[in-house]
């Protein structure tokens, strides 16, 4: 496995200059970039503008005929719905849940597999086995096979008769998922560490420092880039949860777990309201960009540096 | 991978105590790691295990672990019908794996290797589209593909599938062509290679081993898709998670039968997962880590 950082790359720097020549050269360079760019604005972009059209009616499948014009009401309602913002709550606790305990165990699991032992690569493909479990089968699998309280393994290990998924709702959900995405954030961590120079921690080795002070001082600096990344693209896959609070809990119980890809799915094919529907979804996607404003500027910082190598 | 380069042989005795006693460190954490990996993947050993059992057998308590292994619950699985759920989800992974690559590869190569004017901004969007939440702009399309009649339609899942993996092939692709050395690419323009030329002897050897990571990638995403394929498709189209679902029943013991429909579908990725995993962080990072 080559592990380099692509910033540390310096040849492969795509070049900054200025393109030269005239439109028509232009439109050549253009051209292989056209079709990948037309498609995803068409399939992401004009829907969005669509939402936002139907944002502004009063419409409900389930009522027949016309779909008045209302303006901003089902901003209003869906603002002052205390739903939806109990489910941007659960949001953003499941999401950092998952995202901070995957992290924390991906990287003692890192730490693990950076060091040599007999078996590591049998070992390092054990860890890697629940992030390649198809996610709507983990999650059955959790719920009914572990969590159960009557035959679930947590219970018949330990005994007693919890049910975990009502007692625990939330946790329920974040262990299914923090399992499946430990991996992940291990293999971006390994990439971190196996990318350290070793010469310099020998060094650091033989000057006296203990193995603390060398990963509190060395390998946690180095590794930030890392962990950067692995919460941002975990947070960008975790915030879409829908297959485990679908299967686990039904976003019970009440509104325990309902996070707000689960509540714009139940406004949308339970409650057939589709003005408000899209107006959380218009809601969503305004608070998305701003934490992908945030979060573009980490990818950003990572990408300049790229360049300026 | 990056040489764990041995340190440089010491004589010092000071250096050799410590290497014993590291030694000694590393067989104690890599017992460690060892019972680590064994509690990671024991569910999905119990998913396989279970899978052979009886439907009595698996759900006891205590847990059973000795059984007379039966491939009844596989049998069950393809007498209810999962070949057309199979075939579905084959047909759109792959499909849509293919349009990905077709739109993406050349994509990458305008922000790369002959980048257009605002390369970085382009780029950017891709990956901005990822970030959005698809419940929020999935209602249009869903009132779109019904007003269309194409719900229902596994074409209409090849094509949703191709936008969701369009930005991480773009992202990933990239970062493959950017090994290709531009001195190598500058030297053959200068020895009057075409761009077909480039293409084929420059190019493709270097990037395929990425091209077939950047497929495998979409493929797996593909396969394991659920809230599309739970909201368009019924019938006709329905994917193999969607046939996971149909499973459950609140009567009757079903968990034997469970864990075996839940591994067969899981294999594929399972298998392609476990050969490619070197390659598996660069994909998931979209050519950020290698």
């Amino acid at each position: 496995m080559t592990t380099t950082v692509a910033r540390q790359d310096r040849r492969t720097q795509p070049p900054v200059l200025p393109v030269k020549g005239g439109a028509k050269d232009r439109w050549i360079r253009r051209a292989p970039l056209l079709p990948a760019l037309i498609f995803a604005i068409v399939v992401t972009q004009v829907p969005f503008l669509y939402t936002l059209y139907l944002s502004t009616l009063s419409w409900n499948a389930l009522r027949p005929g016309d779909k008045p014009f209302v303006g901003l009401d089902n901003y209003v309602t869906v603002l002052s719905d205390t739903r939806l913002r109990s489910a941007l709550v659960n949001t953003v606790v499941l999401t950092a849940g998952a995202v901070v305990f995957s992290m924390i165990l991906g990287l003692m699991l890192a730490l693990l597999l950076d060091r040599k032992f007999l078996g590591r690569g049998i070992v390092r493909t054990m860890l890697i086995t629940p992030f390649l479990v198809m996610p709507i089968a983990a999650a059955l699998l959790w719920k009914h096979a572990i969590f159960n309280p009557t035959y679930g393994l947590i219970n018949g290990f330990f005994g007693g008769s919890t049910d975990w998924v009502s007692s625990y709702p939330k946790g329920a959900v974040i262990a299914t998922m923090v399992w499946q995405w430990t991996p992940f954030m291990m293999l971006i961590l390994l990439a971190g560490l196996q990318s350290q120079s070793n010469d310099v921690i020998e060094a650091a080795r033989v000057d006296g420092a203990n193995a603390w002070q060398i990963f509190r001082r060395m390998t946690l600096p180095h590794l930030r880039q890392y962990l950067e990344l692995g919460a941002l693209l975990g947070s960008i896959y975790l915030v879409n949860t829908f297959d485990a609070i679908f299967t686990i809990t039904q976003g019970g119980p009440g509104t325990a777990t309902t996070n707000l890809p689960y509540e714009i799915y139940l406004t949308m094919f339970r409650k057939f309201e589709y003005g408000e529907a899209s107006a959380a979804g218009v809601v969503v996607v305004i608070l998305t960009i701003i934490v992908a404003t945030f979060a573009l500027r980490v990818i950003s910082g990572l990408f300049k540096l790229e360049e300026n190598r | 991978m990056t040489a764990v380069s041995l340190p440089a042989a010491e004589t010092r005795p000071v250096a050799e105590n410590k290497r014993k006693s590291s030694t000694r460190h590393n067989t104690i954490w890599g017992v460690v790691a060892w019972v680590a990996g064994i509690v990671f993947v024991f569910p999905v050993i119990w998913m396989v295990l279970t899978s052979f059992k009886q439907e009595n057998a698996a759900a006891t308590n205590p847990p059973t672990w000795f059984f007379a292994p039966t491939l009844a619950q596989y049998g069950q699985v393809f007498d209810r019908n999962i070949t057309p759920f199979l075939l579905n989800s084959l047909m759109a992974s792959v499909f849509s794996t293919l349009l990905v690559v077709l739109l993406a590869t050349p994509a990458a190569y305008a922000l790369s290797l002959r980048p257009v004017a605002k390369w970085s901004d382009s780029l950017f969007f891709f990956i901005s589209t990822k970030m959005m939440p698809v419940v929020a702009a999935f209602l249009p399309v869903y009132l779109l593909v019904k007003h269309l009649g194409m719900l229902d339609n596994i074409w209409t899942m090849v094509l949703l599938y191709t936008s969701m993996n369009l930005p991480l092939a773009v992202w990933m692709m990239r970062s493959f062509l950017l090994e290709v050395p531009r001195e190598v690419l500058e030297a053959g323009e200068v020895d009057g290679a075409g761009l077909i030329m480039s293409i084929r002897k420059i190019i493709l050897p270097i990037v395929s081993p990425g091209l077939a990571a950047t497929a495998l990638i979409c493929f797996i995403f593909s396969w394991n898709e659920f809230f599309l394929a739970l909201n368009l498709t019924a019938t006709n189209a329905s994917t193999a998670p969607i046939f996971l679902v149909g499973f459950i029943s609140s009567e009757g013991a079903f968990l034997a039968r469970l864990c075996a429909a839940a591994t067969l579908l899981s294999l594929p990725v399972l298998i392609a997962g476990w050969v490619a995993q070197n390659k598996l962080v660069r994909g998931l990072s979209m050519g950020a880590v290698k």
